[in-house]
């Protein structure tokens, strides 16, 4: 078993299948279900993939299937983006570097 | 066992918010089409001073005025001789949470505590999450943020992602979920569940937590320039930002200062789209949230909202992605302001409005907001890229949402884009009288579409003709 009881893990329930989902939503979001994510204490032992019950920060209950644990978070500043670096030259050459760019 | 189908849960709609809010919304309501807007925010809201107090204890409002400069330089080499506004910036940066939207926690936090409630939910994937979030970890109460997170192959706005860290730094639990307007049927089984303060955006006392803003900005420019702003722009989206700040203007007798909405433009992608949902780099304060909540503003997660910036607005501009980018990197290169994009909306707008004004008047942006990784222009530029969005410069004009990201060539082409207010005010009208059940509109229900539309008796006259319906 790769998750212990106690263990910090994020997991993964389908809250509404594609048939359940309201009438106003659109087409292309009426063909996949409505999911959730949410991280709590596992109950029990499990396996990654296992569904279990775990308690939230909060001390909810919810079921779900376990797809990390020890979830981390990967979002950052991204990768490089040309454009950005030129930004500050160009305005600093229209404000600073006299009116010969004014157009 | 309790059903919790979609539609019995939905159902059961009013009687679950009237247990999460505390207020019944239905002693405020006209026997025709309006309500009492005013009563319902003096009798369920806070004063002006209150709020103050309730601010002030948790290091909330009294955010720096800060001068932009370089930028209104800029701003003046675009412009006519003579004319160029002074811009101004409010940090609401400086904020506990790092936005403006603590102001609204503050109050809807506070407020729940007093009656008892264990804890606050709130549905959101903006910055008021994280502001309700902090302020629950002041007053020690449970928060549950609940977010539209992911498309369905699970890829998350980085935007998003990072709000849910920031939440969850003030030790609250964040349910995220996919597109889909069916969130609002998780926080409804959510609030039932745990009995839970429902600490909406458009409750009355979280927009009255945005009046000290304007208040404040009216006495900042008085006691260091004896006058109040002549402009103040507004990133606009469910509406409760303009509301409650011009509601503070007018607190602090503020009656001549003119009221901008400014949205991005994401016109042509539907919100609640799958496939649609990554193709866009901003998240709020664009026109999928602004046009409908300005002239539908019913359709949030309280009965009757208290934000109805059609009341208020004089002028409603919309500008594009590219230039909302473009100016949040002038920002930092020629201000030494580091913010996130979101809040550079107005920003925009008012760079754009200002060279329509003369140099001696003052137009005031009246936010900034945090920024950090996954909320900054270069993540959320790299994670368009991937998303196949052509990133380049030219004129924003050629700008299409989901489609392209045009970086202006040059500052001159950073134009805001005036909507028809005659067509918005007219939709506000439509929109209230969809449902009117009386033959004929007495005139408390006209009093009501002139305040709702901001016109006159004439006005609303003409309109209701137009639409067919007798008074």
């Amino acid at each position: 078993m790769t998750v212990k009881k106690g263990d910090w893990v994020r997991i993964h329930r389908v809250i509404l299948t594609p048939d359940q989902r309201a009438p106003q939503v659109p087409d292309d979001t009426k063909q996949v279900p409505l999911e959730m994510w949410v991280k709590g204490f596992a109950d029990q032992e499990a396996n990654i993939g296992d569904e279990i019950s775990v308690t939230t920060i909060t001390g909810r209950k919810e079921v779900g299937k376990i797809v990390e644990l020890e979830p981390t978070y990967h979002h950052s500043f991204g990768n490089f983006v040309p454009e950005i670096l030129t930004i500050g030259v160009t305005l600093k050459e229209i404000l600073f570097g006299g009116d010969a760019d004014e157009r | 066992m309790r059903d919790n189908s979609y539609a019995a849960v939905m159902g059961r709609k009013n009687e679950i918010m009237k247990r999460a809010i505390g207020i019944d919304y239905t002693t405020f309501e006209y026997e025709g089409i309006g309500f009492d807007y005013e009563r319902m925010m003096r009798e369920t809201g806070y004063t002006l001073d209150e709020m103050q107090e309730i601010q002030g204890r948790t290091g909330v409002g009294n955010t720096p005025l800060l001068e932009l400069r370089n930028l209104t330089a800029l701003a003046r080499k675009m412009a006519a001789p003579g004319k160029g506004a002074r811009i101004f910036i409010k940090d609401e940066a400086s904020n506990p949470s790092g936005s403006f939207k603590a102001r609204r926690a503050a109050n809807a936090v506070y407020h729940a505590k007093r009656l008892g409630y264990k804890g606050v939910i709130a549905a959101t994937s903006g910055n008021y999450g994280s502001a309700v979030a902090s302020q629950a970890a002041m007053h020690g109460l449970k928060c549950i943020i609940v977010q539209e997170t992911y498309d369905s192959k699970g890829v998350g706005q980085p935007e998003i992602v990072e709000k849910a860290r920031k939440c969850e730094a003030y030790g609250a639990e964040v349910v995220q979920l996919t597109v889909g307007p069916e969130l609002f049927y998780e926080f409804l089984m959510l609030l039932e569940e745990t009995g839970y303060f429902n600490a909406s955006l458009y409750t009355p006392f979280g927009i009255a937590g945005v009046e000290t803003l304007g208040y404040e900005l009216s006495m900042q420019c008085r006691e260091r320039y004896g006058k109040d702003p002549d402009v103040v722009v507004c990133t606009n989206a469910g509406g409760g930002n303009l509301t409650g700040t011009a509601r503070g203007l007018i607190k602090a007798g503020a009656l001549e200062t003119k009221l901008v909405g400014a949205s991005v433009d994401l016109s042509g992608l539907h919100m609640a789209s799958d496939t649609q949902f990554n193709k866009k780099s901003f998240t709020t304060g664009h026109t999928g949230f602004g046009v409908p909540f300005s002239t539908m503003p019913d359709r949030s997660d309280v009965p009757r909202s208290a934000a109805r910036p059609m009341r208020y607005m004089d002028r409603y501009v919309t500008v594009t992605q590219g230039e909302v980018f473009y100016m949040t990197e002038a920002l930092a290169q020629l201000e030494g302001l580091e913010k996130g994009p979101a809040g550079n909306t107005a920003l925009v707008a008012a760079f754009s409005i200002a060279q329509e004004m003369d140099e001696d008047q003052i137009i005031v942006v009246q936010e900034t907001e945090y920024t950090g990784a996954g909320k900054h222009i270069q993540p959320q530029l790299s994670f368009a890229r991937e998303n196949g969005i052509d990133i380049r410069f030219g004129n924003p004009a050629d700008s299409v949402p989901g489609v392209n990201i045009i970086l202006p060539e040059h500052p001159q082409l950073i134009k805001a884009v005036d909507l028809d207010m005659d067509k918005l005010k007219k939709s506000v009208i439509k929109n209230a009288v969809a449902n009117h059940t009386r033959e004929l509109l007495n005139e408390e229900e006209i009093a009501f579409l002139m305040a709702e539309s901001k016109t006159d008796r004439a006005y609303v006259l003409k309109t209701l003709d137009e639409l067919g319906v007798k008074y």
